[in-house]
C-alpha cells in the first residue's frame, strides 16, 4: 500500500467510527432510562432498578395495547405486501396505458390521505362502513395509505427480474400462477421483505387514525397508549414511558432481524436504474 | 398471505352501500322526543371521558369503572332495568380528544354522556352538536333535580351557554401565586407574603434574582404552552387591569388593558426575572414544575392542581417532600389595589369540566338519571378517593376541603372573586393570538408592536366588528 | 422498455386485471375516495365546531388566497423546502451513498454492525425516537451538550431547524444506504477497476465509473426520500413547530390548523398546496429520468 492509500484507509475508518457513534449515541437512553430509579429526559448513568418494569407490566393496558399493535400491523402489512406484490407484477409485465402517471398520482394522493386533513372523510367513511372500533377496518385504512409507495418500490424490483426466467419457465409449461409463485416471487423476495418491514414500521407508529377509529381502550394500539401516559397537566409518566418505549420497540427490531436473517435485508438488483 | 382477494368483494359491496348513505349522512334531523324509550327494560349507556386507567386522569377513570358502573347498574337492576354502562376511555391531548368528540357528535354517533372541558361548550352548542338539557330531557325533569341547589351559581355557569343549561359541571379550580418560602427567607423576604400590586410582585421577584441558580417568577408565556399561557398568564393579568377578554360583545383588541398585560411580560423578561428559553420549549410547563420542586423557581402562578397533583409528596408529578412547610400561596394582585375587574384588589381565573347528554342518545331519560347519579353527593365524595378537590357540590366541599389549607383558601377566598373564560366558539382563536403576542414580547418585541400584530391577527380570526379598541 | 412490455409471463389482460384488483379496490376505497373528498373540503369553510360547522359553504379559492397571503404559510413552505433539501436531498443521500461506498471493502462483521445500527434508527417507532432525541438535545444533561461542553444549551429552542435536519438524517439514512448498497453491487467491478488502473482517485471513480450506472437509483431515491421528508410529521413531536413558528413545517402547520384551530377547510387547502408542491418535485424528477433514457 502506498502511504496515500494508508492515510485514506485511516480516514475512511475514522469516518465509519464517527458514523457509528452518531447512530449509536441516541439509543443509549433506551438502554439506561428504563432501568433507572429516577429516569429523566436526559442521559445519565442509571441507579439500576427493575421497579419501572414492574410498574409498566402492572399497567392495565400496556400489554394488551402491544398485542393490538401486533395484530393491527400484521394485517396492514400482510394486506399491503400481498396486494402490492400482485399489482406490481401485473404493472411490470403488462402494458397498461398511463401506467406510470397513475402510479405517481397515487403516490402523491397517499401523502394527502395520510395527513391530518383527511380525518373527517376517513372517519365518515368508516362510520358508514360500520368499521368504527374495528381493528381490521383500521388496518385496511392504513394499508390504503401505504399501498402506492409499496407498489412503487416493488415494481422496480420486479422490473429487475429478467424476463428470460419467465419465458423459460413458460417453455416448460408452467402456468402464470406457477411462474409468479416459483420464479418471480423467489427472485423478488428481498424486495418483498423490504416492503414488509417498511409497511409494518409505518403502521406501527401511526397515532391519529387508530385514535380516531378505535373507541375501546382495550383495542387501541401502543402508539395511542404511549400518548396517554401523561397526566392532566401534560406531564409524562416517567416511570412507565421508558420501559414501554423499550417494549414498544422490540417487535419492530425482532421483525427486522427475522426478515434480515431469512431474506437478506437488501435490495436485490436494486430499484431499477 | 393472499387473503385480500377474498376480502375484496366484500369491500366492493360495502362501497356500493356507502355511496347511497353518504349523501344523507350529515344532514339528519334529530329525534326530538325526550321521552323516547323511557320505559325500556334493557338499556345500554356509554360515557366518554378524557381519562384512562393508568394514564391521564387515572383516578377519574378508575372511579367510573370501579364505583360508578357497578353501583349504577345494581340500582337499576333493583328497579327491573337491565342496564349496561360502557366507558370509552381516552388519554389524549385535549385537542385530539375534542376532535374525536366533535366527529362523533357531528355524525350522530358517540357516547350518551360526554365529559367536556367547559370552555368547549359554546362551540359545540353553536354547532348544534349539544342541545340545552331542557330540550334533550324535558324542562320539568331537569328542574326537578334537587342537586342544582348544591351547586353554586358561579360553578353552574360552567355548564351554561347564553343563559341556558347544557350540562352539569364537574367541579372547578382557582388560580393563585405559589411561592417558595425557603427562597423567600434566603432573599430576605417575609415568608407570609401577599403582594398588593404588580409592583409588589416584581419587587419580590427582583430580590429573588440575587439568589444564584434561581428564576424568580414563572408567568407562562408563548405558544408552546398553549392554553396554559392564556389561563395561567394572560387572563389573570388582564383581569388585574380591570378587563375581561370578552366584554360587551367584543374581544379585547389593541386596548390599553392588553398593552398593560404585555408591558408586564416585557418588564419580567427585560429584567431577566423569568427564563425566556423555558417559555419556548415543547415541554416547558413540565420543566417549570420540576424547577419549582427543586427550589429553582421562586413564584409560580398555577391552579390548585399544582398543589394537589404536581407537588404532592406522595403521588405528585414533581414531588416536593417538604411541600407542606416550604410552599406558600397568595392571591393574585390586580395591577394596583382596586384596579382589578369589578374594582377588585385581587383576581383569579377558573375553569372546569362539564358533563353533557348527547342529543342523539336513544335513552335521554336514562342518560339524565345516570348524570344525576354521577352528581349525587355520595358519588362526588367517592370520586375524590380520599383526596381533596373543589367539587361542584357545596355539601361535599364543606366536608372535604376543611382538611386541605390550599383548597379551603381557594374555595373561601378565590372562588368569590374568580372569572371564567367566555365559552364562545371564537375563544380558541383569540387565545392563540394572545399566546402569540406574549411570545413576541418574550422574543424582544415592544408591547405596542406586539399588541398591533395581535389586533391584526384577531381581526382576521373573528372579524373587525367583534374587536374592541383602536 | 420495449422488452419489458412484452407479456413474457403470459398473464393476459384479464388475469393482469385480476392481480391489480385487490390493490385497486383498497386504494379506491381507502385512498382515492377520502383524498378527493379532502380536496373538496379544501374549497369550503368546513369547521368541526362552532357556527360554521352547521352548514359548510363552498368558498371557492378563498382558502388558497388566504394561505398564499399568510406569512405563516410562506414561512412553512420555506422551512419545508429547507428541511427536505438539507436533510433528505443532501443529508440522507450523501451519507447513505458514502456509507454504502465506504463499507464495500470492510469486514462483513463490522459492515453488518454499522448497517444494523443505521437500520435500527429507521425501524424504531416515531414517538420513541422523539424521546431518544429529547435525551440527546435536552439542556439538563443532554448528550450533545455534554459532548460539546455546552450542557445548558437548549438545542431544540436555539437551533430548531438544524436539530431537525440532523435528526432526520439520523432517522432516514437507512433507506438510502440500502438502496445504494444494492445499486453499487450491480455496477460492473471491471469498470471500477479500470478507472483505478487509469489513476483515478476515489471521487473521480465515483463520478465517471459509478455514477452513470446508478443515476436512476439516485433519482428514485431522491424523489422518495424528499416526498417522505416533506410530509413528515415527526418534527411536531420534537419541537411542536416552535419556538415561535421557527420549525413549523407544512405537516405541522396543517395539524395545528386542523386540530388546534378546527379549520378543516383551510387545512385541506394547505394539504392540496403541499400536494401541488410534491407534484412539481415529481415532475422535475420525471424530466430528469427521461433525459437519461
Amino acid at each position: 500500500m502506498t502511504p496515500r492509500r494508508v492515510v485514506r484507509r485511516i480516514a475512511a475508518s475514522a469516518l465509519i467510527a464517527v458514523v457509528l457513534a452518531f447512530f449509536a449515541v441516541p439509543m443509549l437512553w433506551l438502554a439506561g432510562a428504563p432501568f433507572d430509579a429516577r429516569p429523566g429526559l436526559g442521559l445519565r448513568w442509571p441507579d439500576w432498578t427493575l421497579a419501572n418494569v414492574r410498574a409498566t407490566l402492572a399497567h392495565p393496558y400496556a400489554l394488551t395495547s402491544l398485542a393490538n399493535s401486533v395484530l393491527l400491523c400484521l394485517v396492514a402489512c400482510a394486506v399491503t405486501t400481498s396486494s402490492a406484490a400482485l399489482a406490481a407484477y401485473a404493472l411490470s409485465r403488462v402494458r397498461l396505458p398511463g401506467r406510470d402517471a397513475l402510479l405517481y398520482l397515487l403516490l402523491l394522493l397517499s401523502s394527502v390521505v395520510t395527513g391530518t386533513a383527511a380525518m373527517v372523510p376517513i372517519f365518515v367513511l368508516m362510520l358508514q362502513l360500520g368499521l368504527i372500533d374495528s381493528r381490521l377496518g383500521t388496518a385496511l385504512v392504513l394499508a390504503g395509505g401505504l399501498l402506492p409507495a409499496a407498489i412503487f418500490i416493488l415494481k422496480d424490483f420486479v422490473d429487475a427480474v429478467p424476463r428470460s426466467y419467465e419465458e423459460s419457465a413458460r417453455v416448460f409449461g408452467a402456468s402464470a400462477g406457477q411462474v409468479l409463485g416459483h420464479v418471480v416471487l423467489p427472485v423478488a423476495r428481498p424486495g418483498i421483505a423490504m416492503v414488509l418491514v417498511w409497511s409494518f414500521v409505518n403502521a406501527w407508529g401511526n397515532f391519529l387514525l387508530p385514535f380516531l377509529l378505535l373507541r375501546d381502550v382495550g383495542r387501541q394500539p401502543a402508539a395511542v397508549l404511549l400518548r396517554t401516559l401523561q397526566d392532566e397537566g401534560g406531564s409524562v409518566n416517567l416511570a412507565v414511558i421508558p420501559v414501554f418505549s423499550l417494549l414498544y420497540s422490540i417487535p419492530v427490531v425482532v421483525l427486522y432481524v427475522l426478515v434480515d436473517k431469512r431474506y437478506g435485508f437488501r435490495f436485490h438488483g436494486g430499484i431499477k436504474s | 398471505m393472499w387473503r385480500t382477494t377474498t376480502t375484496a368483494p366484500r369491500v366492493v359491496c360495502c362501497l356500493l352501500a356507502v355511496s347511497g348513505l353518504l349523501t344523507g349522512c350529515l344532514g339528519r334531523t334529530r329525534e326530538a322526543d325526550p321521552t323516547r324509550n323511557a320505559d325500556a327494560k334493557e338499556v345500554t349507556l356509554t360515557i366518554v371521558a378524557n381519562a384512562v386507567s393508568g394514564g391521564k386522569n387515572a383516578r377519574g377513570a378508575d372511579w367510573i369503572t370501579n364505583w360508578v358502573i357497578p353501583r349504577f347498574t345494581e340500582a337499576q337492576r333493583a328497579k327491573g332495568v337491565a342496564m349496561t354502562v360502557r366507558f370509552e376511555q381516552n388519554g389524549a391531548g385535549d385537542e385530539d380528544f375534542k376532535t374525536k368528540v366533535a366527529l362523533d357528535l357531528k355524525t350522530g354517533g358517540g357516547a350518551d354522556v360526554v365529559e367536556l372541558d367547559g370552555i368547549w361548550l359554546g362551540e359545540f352548542a353553536q354547532a348544534g352538536q349539544v342541545r340545552p338539557l331542557d330540550e334533550v330531557v324535558g324542562a320539568a325533569e331537569v328542574d326537578a333535580w334537587d342537586g342544582w341547589r348544591q351547586i353554586p351559581d358561579a360553578v353552574q355557569g360552567l355548564g351554561e351557554f347564553e343563559g341556558r343549561r347544557y350540562g352539569v359541571p364537574m367541579g372547578t379550580d382557582g388560580r393563585v401565586l405559589f411561592y417558595n418560602k425557603k427562597l423567600f427567607a434566603q432573599a430576605g423576604l417575609p415568608v407570609q407574603w401577599q403582594p398588593r400590586s404588580w409592583d409588589d410582585l416584581l419587587d419580590a421577584a427582583a430580590k429573588l434574582k440575587a439568589l444564584p441558580g434561581v428564576w424568580p417568577l414563572q408567568l407562562n408565556a408563548g405558544t408552546a404552552m398553549g392554553e396554559a399561557t392564556t389561563m395561567q398568564g394572560v387572563l389573570p393579568a388582564l383581569a388585574g387591569t380591570g378587563a375581561l377578554v370578552h366584554q360587551d360583545g367584543k374581544w379585547q383588541g389593541d386596548t390599553a388593558h392588553v398593552r398593560d398585560v404585555l408591558g408586564l411580560y416585557r418588564r419580567i423578561h427585560r429584567d431577566g426575572l423569568a427564563d425566556p428559553v423555558l417559555q419556548q420549549e415543547a415541554n416547558g410547563r413540565e420543566r417549570s414544575f420540576a424547577l419549582f420542586a427543586e427550589n429553582r423557581i421562586g413564584i409560580l402562578l398555577e391552579s390548585d392542581y399544582f398543589w394537589r397533583s404536581v407537588l404532592d409528596p406522595v403521588g405528585g408529578v414533581a414531588r416536593m417532600a417538604d411541600r407542606d412547610t416550604a410552599v406558600g400561596w397568595a392571591l393574585i394582585p390586580a395591577r394596583r389595589p382596586g384596579a382589578g375587574v369589578g374594582g377588585q384588589d385581587f383576581v383569579s381565573t377558573s375553569g372546569g369540566g362539564v358533563r353533557v347528554i348527547n342529543p342523539d342518545t336513544r335513552y335521554p331519560r336514562q342518560a339524565w338519571e345516570f348524570l344525576r347519579f354521577l352528581n349525587s353527593a355520595e358519588a362526588v365524595k367517592s370520586s375524590l378517593a380520599g383526596t381533596a378537590q373543589i367539587t361542584q357540590r357545596q355539601d361535599v366541599n364543606d366536608e372535604v376541603l376543611a382538611g386541605d389549607p390550599v383548597l379551603g383558601f381557594i374555595a373561601d377566598r378565590v372562588l368569590p372573586i374568580t372569572r371564567y373564560r367566555p365559552p364562545l366558539a371564537d375563544y380558541p382563536k383569540v387565545s392563540a393570538a394572545l399566546q402569540q403576542a406574549t411570545a413576541d414580547v418574550v422574543a424582544g418585541r415592544e408591547p405596542e408592536q406586539a399588541a398591533r400584530s395581535y389586533r391584526e391577527a384577531l381581526v382576521k380570526a373573528v372579524g373587525e366588528d367583534s374587536v374592541a379598541g383602536g | 422498455m420495449r422488452a419489458a412490455d412484452r407479456d413474457a409471463a403470459g398473464l393476459g389482460p384479464v388475469r393482469a386485471f385480476g392481480f391489480l384488483a385487490p390493490a385497486l379496490v383498497l386504494i379506491g376505497v381507502f385512498l382515492v375516495f377520502p383524498a378527493l373528498w379532502t380536496l373538496y373540503i379544501g374549497i369550503t369553510d368546513y369547521q368541526l365546531t362552532g357556527p360554521a360547522a352547521v352548514q359548510p359553504q363552498v368558498v371557492g379559492a378563498e382558502n388558497f388566497r388566504t394561505a398564499l397571503a399568510d406569512p405563516l404559510f410562506g414561512n412553512s413552505v420555506r422551512l419545508t423546502a429547507l428541511y427536505a433539501l438539507c436533510s433528505a436531498v443532501i443529508g440522507q443521500n450523501v451519507l447513505g451513498f458514502a456509507l454504502a461506498w465506504l463499507l464495500r471493502p470492510v469486514r462483513p462483521g463490522l459492515r453488518r454492525a454499522v448497517e444494523g445500527l443505521v437500520l435500527l434508527a429507521w425501524v424504531l417507532p416515531g414517538p420513541v425516537v422523539a424521546y431518544l432525541w429529547f435525551a440527546v438535545l435536552s439542556r439538563d444533561g443532554g448528550t450533545l451538550g455534554l459532548l460539546l461542553d455546552r450542557p445548558a444549551t437548549a438545542w431544540l429552542v436555539e437551533y430548531p431547524m438544524a436539530s431537525l435536519v440532523v435528526f432526520n438524517i439520523w432517522r432516514g439514512t437507512a433507506f438510502s444506504l440500502l438502496l445504494y448498497t444494492s445499486a453499487l453491487a450491480a455496477v460492473p467491478p471491471s469498470q471500477v477497476e479500470t478507472a483505478r488502473l487509469l489513476g483515478a482517485n476515489g471521487w473521480q471513480t465515483v463520478r465517471d465509473a459509478v455514477f452513470p450506472h446508478i443515476r436512476g437509483h439516485v433519482l428514485t431515491n431522491t424523489l422518495l426520500i424528499s416526498l417522505w421528508t416533506a410530509n413528515d410529521f415527526t418534527p411536531f413531536l420534537l419541537t411542536a413547530g416552535g419556538p415561535n413558528h421557527e420549525s413549523e413545517v407544512l405537516p405541522v402547520l396543517i395539524y395545528r390548523q386542523a386540530l388546534e384551530s378546527g379549520q378543516l377547510g383551510y387545512a385541506s387547502a394547505i394539504s392540496l398546496l403541499l400536494l401541488v408542491g410534491n407534484l412539481l418535485v415529481a415532475l422535475v424528477y420525471l424530466r430528469l429520468l427521461r433525459r437519461r433514457a
